[in-house]
């Protein structure tokens, strides 16, 4: 249950507000581009949802171990080969099952591996995207609808986290506070938080000389209720684009920090750890890592086909 | 333009004076970590003390901050706790090594992307156009890991014609740049050449296209003389803006290559907790990731006239 509201991110909130998300996605249905880009994030996040349901070994645990087929090239020009073979894409396992993925170096199922992975990173991801978005909304609201100091002071933070290049604002934060996953998310948030402010900003800048504020302001509606309930709705269009870029862009942080050793901590294998684990055995084993770097690709390039979908629809209308 | 320019300056100093504190609060805000990381986790509390005490650590943290600012200013980094050398030694032929892979990112991914971003935008809609678009969203959906991993098993593992790492073991060679160097052009052109796109389409729907086209020059002629020199403004901002980008994109990149040079070396800080290593890493990415904000910002009123002379 709580991962069905995890998984689906921050539009849960409300039904009304639900039902207004999905007519924006409903729209992706006038953009094949969108249409494939919304396919394969779907197939992720429902092969996330199912993977304790369905018939899969524990990602952890070793079936039997991998054994390589070696090709070494003699001076001749033959190839001469070593080793039976075991644990490749397509052989059987111990169970007498399948292995479609194959086994990872220390033989456990890169099938499972993979699925369970995908868990891992959909769910870091959308929380952090969504704890990032909440942050990053409410600097660039306040920094749009006060102006003034306000703005001027949350500009300056926001320029000076900017100014990092994003992994070494991430290795600076972990290194700091330690690889886990509420530190993932606090660095994702420092990183991403103020780019999101600034779109915020330049939104509510343009929205606040509407009639509609003026007319709320007339009313004698409280600065809060004007940011929230006039100001923010009305920004909806540009940040669901720029939610599913950066959905694509924290995929790749979170897996990117799993690849360079700064990650979420064992046993939880995202993606980026699967393959930097199996690196060494690569040579003679490339399913190990080019199946776990595919997942990731197709994730991302689902969040920026969809990107893509509802900016070309949102442009034509 | 004066004003402007000095603005940039200080807006730009004042940021690199607080990433400084920031940095410095950070890192050595704890001084007994400080000691606990140079000594090693074993090392006893008087020892520790000691240490603190010979190096001036329990001076008041804003002194140890201006010393520590002031001897920045001069190069002076501190010492490796790794290297056991100045991290100076240490920092400037790294960061050499990745201007050199730095020169050919861009030296390649200019010409390509602008290349292809001309030619989608020169007509919005059409099939090159999808084509293109489509092609660098996928480009650039792959995280660099994943196409190094593609890059290694396809060209390293399978055919064996390059080599799988880039150490510069027998000196500098072209044939082991050619990975990293893909690498980071693949993520990264696709990202210009969709800019270059837009720039190009939103040109190619102004009247003064228009008017050239409807009386009556010739096509390419429109597109060179025309189109190209307004269009080119906004990819020359995000262009320069990617150095910001490529101090991430090395850091994966060496990694997976074994390449000598900044990126690498920052990790290995990370990882090994050589803090002066860290600070002195970020705070020359910062400086790089400042400058190359304000050349672009100055760049892009010096080139567009009607900034210019407003």
């Amino acid at each position: 249950m709580s991962d069905a509201t995890l998984e689906t991110g921050e539009e849960v909130k409300r039904p009304s507000r639900l039902k207004g998300a999905l007519s924006t996605l409903a729209l992706l249905r006038e953009s094949p581009v969108g249409m494939v880009g919304a396919g394969l994030v779907l197939f992720w996040v429902v092969v996330a949802l199912l993977a304790p349901i369905l018939p899969l070994n524990d990602p952890n645990e070793p079936l039997m171990p991998f054994q390589p087929i070696i090709s070494v090239p003699q001076p001749d020009g033959t190839v001469l080969t070593l080793g039976e073979g075991a644990g490749y894409p397509g052989d059987v396992g111990p169970n007498g099952e399948t292995l479609w993925f194959g086994l990872d170096h220390k033989g456990r199922d890169m099938l499972s591996r993979v699925i369970w992975g995908s868990r891992t990173v959909l769910f870091w991801a959308t929380f952090a995207t969504a704890v990032a978005y909440a942050v990053g909304m409410i600097m660039g609201v306040m920094a749009g609808y006060f102006g003034r100091w306000v703005d001027e002071v949350i500009s300056f933070i926001a320029n000076v986290l900017l100014s990092f290049p994003v992994l070494v604002l991430y290795i600076v934060i972990i290194t700091n506070l330690g690889p886990s996953g509420t530190n993932v998310v606090l660095a994702v948030t420092f990183a991403s938080a103020p780019q999101i402010m600034r779109i915020v900003r330049g939104l509510a800048l343009d929205i606040k000389t509407r009639d509609y504020i003026a007319a709320a302001q007339t009313r004698g509606e409280s600065a809060l209720y004007i940011m929230f309930v006039e100001l923010l709705p009305n920004a909806k269009g540009p940040l669901i684009v720029d939610a599913c870029l950066r959905l694509g862009y924290t995929t790749i942080a979170i897996a990117t920090l799993g690849f360079l050793g700064l990650g979420l901590p064992p046993p939880d294998a995202d993606w980026g750890k699967i393959i930097v684990e199996s690196m060494p055995s690569a040579q003679f084993a490339p399913h190990m890592v080019v199946i776990p770097a595919i997942a990731i690709s197709s994730l991302v390039l689902g969040f920026n086909l969809m990107a893509d979908g509802l900016r070309e629809i949102a442009m034509r209308d | 333009m004066l004003i402007l320019t000095l603005r940039r300056l200080a807006s730009m100093v004042l940021i690199m004076i607080t990433v400084s504190v920031i940095l410095f609060v950070i890192f050595e805000g704890d001084k007994v970590n400080v000691a606990r990381k140079v000594l090693g986790p074993y090392a006893q509390a008087d020892q520790l003390q000691i240490w603190l005490e010979q190096n001036g650590y329990n001076r008041a943290l804003w002194v140890r901050y201006f010393e520590w600012a002031g001897n920045f200013l001069t190069g002076d980094f501190g010492q490796s706790i790794r290297y056991r050398v100045p991290v100076s030694e240490v920092l400037w032929p790294r960061l050499a090594n990745t201007g050199i892979l730095a020169f050919f990112v861009f030296l390649i991914m200019i010409p390509l992307s602008l290349t292809l971003g001309v030619l989608a935008g020169m007509k919005e809609g059409s099939m090159r156009d999808r084509t293109i678009s489509v092609v660098s969203i996928i480009t650039t959906s792959i995280p660099e890991f994943a196409s190094a991993t593609f890059l290694l098993v396809v060209f390293v593992f399978t055919l064996g014609w390059l080599p799988g790492t880039s150490g510069f073991a027998n000196g500098f060679s072209f044939v082991e740049l050619i990975l990293p160097v893909a690498v980071l052009v693949i993520y990264d052109f696709g990202y210009v050449a969709r800019m270059t796109r837009a720039s190009m389409a939103e040109v190619m729907t102004s009247q003064y296209i228009r008017t050239a086209i409807l009386k009556g020059l010739p096509y390419g002629r429109v597109i060179m003389r025309h189109a190209l020199r307004n269009a080119l403004i906004a990819p020359f901002t995000v262009i320069v803006l990617q150095l910001n980008w490529l101090l991430s994109g090395v850091i994966v990149t060496e990694m997976v290559f074994a390449y000598k040079g900044y990126g690498a070396l920052m990790l290995d800080a990370a990882l090994f907790g050589d803090i002066y290593v860290i600070q002195a890493c970020t705070m020359v990415a910062v400086a790089i990731a400042v400058l190359s904000q304000f050349i672009s910002d100055i760049g892009y009123t010096l080139l567009n006239p009607r900034i210019r002379f407003s």
